[in-house]
């Protein structure tokens, strides 16, 4: 099957989505009879075969630790474990190998600059700004270090399309303001943020940058030199690689001053009982033995992505999205779409009038086989600000199909049959 | 009946658009909040106990899906008239039936109408949903003013 591009990108090449489905073996089986359409891919992306046999080949033939065995095996397992550091370097286009900090997740990278840089830069009353469309994990561990330090969170308002009012961010920046943190795209309502816009303003205040892209890194090119950013954050699990390994890309200034976040084995340069000294960045950030199977399988999941190309996977999953939206404006009035932003990712966070997102949910997994999120979506704030307890969430990747899209729509017009009075 | 009809049933459906007792009770001799961070729903409910500890008059409100809200609205139909003992009793037979062994067919309990919501268990993520009102009924009559269903 092939698909027609859309006009606007001539580079885009098209996918041959037949052939790539049948690199996800998961995508072939039956949930409750039914072929399984997995439409929840902003929580979690779903495997290929290569990414699946390079874990089976390390496990089997090079699992042995790094950096520090004399012995062939581990020499081979340090080799493809920086070779991996390469790879995740190039894909966000980072100047060096040793700005890539290898972490457990987008969580754990986001609470590493907050309790390094935070906790050694903020002061009583500095402040420090996100916006209204974050998730928890770039929500909390902000709360956290300002509590310790005592300095102030302040909150970027969205309008009512979803979009950050870049007018009122540049109305809460001033001399106390210490740093940003945004996400690229939001996990709910699918926006893309300006980014190169909003790091300008903030290094103009000379304020550093945090980009929270964990939903961003599946979809989007990234150029973290071009972006300018001073730290970006994604997870592996997000990008067809596994879960328990996440990226954290930061400036080499701002790394190197950094304190360490966690203390053991591997980030250290000399130990004494009187005094140690740490290693250079990355290793500072590394405590302990990295997750070596994941870093590794990651590495393989950046090459299947980079050899589809993210522009034909962005312009691909853009014509779903298209579609998705045109099929949902036949449910209206029953369906609302929540975030209307011009720039918009591959997801649709959607209500349907009187009908409880988790009855949504049932109903398309029992009779439809197909996989939504439903809920809050770990953020809580942003759904008190669009006033509504939950929605349910349909996310797409470059191996969904428009026949897929019409089955969801075809289980929401049951869901509406069922519970409508 | 299939696994999805025998949870969606008619007297669910119709409990959940329209919920009886529904409305807040003010005064009232207790009240909870109850919360279930993993859906946002919501609901307090409310109970008016007299001097021989006997439930006088028992509403909820609140926001949930359709297990939820049919669960707390069936929920104040059992218990209006009944005593603190007796309300504790039925939901400890709720809870039992739906996450552990209690047989509805063969064990004696007081769950009357209330075993429409066995077909529950089929869905560990909805078990929560069905739970959420008689946990912040029994908290309301341990004097808790919150419960959560994540703690």
């Amino acid at each position: 099957m092939q698909i027609p591009m859309p006009l606007k990108n001539k580079l885009a090449k098209a996918l041959d989505i037949n052939s790539i489905r049948l690199d996800f073996p998961i995508l072939s089986q039956k949930v409750n009879d039914l072929p399984l359409v997995y439409l929840d891919n902003a929580a979690t992306t779903q495997k290929p075969i290569k990414v699946i046999n390079r874990i089976t080949e390390y496990l089997s033939f090079q699992n042995s630790t790094v950096r520090r065995g004399a012995y062939s095996l581990s020499e081979k397992s340090t080799a493809l474990f920086n070779e991996a550091r390469q790879k995740v370097a190039k894909f966000i286009n980072a100047k060096q190998n040793s700005e890539i900090v290898f972490t457990k997740g987008c969580t754990e990278a986001i609470n590493l600059i907050a309790n390094s840089y935070g906790g050694s830069v903020f002061k009583p009353n500095d402040e420090i700004i996100i916006t209204a469309m974050e998730h928890h994990a770039n929500i909390v561990p902000w709360q956290l270090i300002c509590e310790k330090t005592q300095a102030k969170l302040k909150i970027a308002p969205i309008n009512e399309l979803g979009e950050l009012n870049l007018i009122e961010l540049e109305k809460l920046i001033n001399p106390k303001t210490r740093f940003l943190s945004l996400c690229h795209i939001s996990n709910v309502l699918g926006t893309i943020n300006p980014l190169k816009k909003i790091i300008d303003l903030a290094h103009k205040h000379k304020i550093p940058v945090l980009i929270d892209g964990s939903q961003a890194a599946p979809h989007e090119l990234i150029d973290v030199q071009d972006l300018d950013c001073d730290f970006y954050a994604f997870s592996g699990h997000k990008v067809y690689a596994t879960t328990g390994i996440g990226v954290l890309y930061g400036k080499l200034k701002h790394l190197e001053q950094m304190p360490p976040y966690q203390a053991g084995g591997d980030m250290i340069e000399k130990v004494s009982f009187e005094k140690t000294t740490y290693a250079a960045p990355p290793s500072k950030f590394e405590a302990g033995t990295p997750p070596i199977m994941e870093v590794i399988a990651l590495g393989e999941a950046l090459d299947y992505i980079t050899n589809l190309g993210l522009e034909n996977i962005k312009a691909y999953e853009h014509s779903l999205l298209k579609y998705a939206e045109n099929q949902l404006a036949k449910l209206v009035p029953e369906v609302t779409i929540i975030g209307q932003a011009t720039e918009k990712a591959s997801l649709i966070s959607f209500v349907i009038d009187s009908i409880h997102p988790h009855d949504i949910g049932t109903i398309l997994d029992q009779e439809f086989g197909v996989a939504v999120r439903v809920g809050h979506h770990c953020a809580q704030p942003l759904m008190n600000i669009l006033k509504v307890p939950a929605t349910a969430r349909a996310s797409f990747a470059f191996y969904n199909t428009k026949e897929e899209i019409d089955i969801l729509i075809k289980g929401l017009k049951r869901v509406i049959e069922i519970f409508k009075y | 009946m299939s696994k999805l009809s025998q949870l969606y049933q008619q007297v669910i459906l119709d409990h959940s658009r329209k919920p009886r007792n529904f409305g807040e009770l003010k005064p009232c001799t207790h009240s909870c909040e109850g919360y279930n961070p993993l859906c946002g729903d919501q609901i307090t409910v409310y109970l008016n106990l007299d001097e021989n500890n006997i439930v006088e008059e028992i509403k909820f409100d609140g926001i949930g899906c359709t297990i939820s809200q049919a669960s707390a609205s069936m929920m104040t139909q059992i218990l209006k008239g009944k005593t603190k003992e007796e309300a504790e009793k039925i939901f400890q037979e709720f809870q039992q039936m739906l996450v552990s062994d209690l047989d509805i067919n063969n064990q004696q309990n007081s769950l009357g109408k209330l075993t429409i919501f066995s077909g529950v268990k089929e869905y560990p993520s909805r078990v929560k949903c069905a739970t959420l009102a008689w946990h912040t009924m029994n908290s309301a009559l341990q004097s808790k003013n919150k419960v959560s269903t994540e703690i």
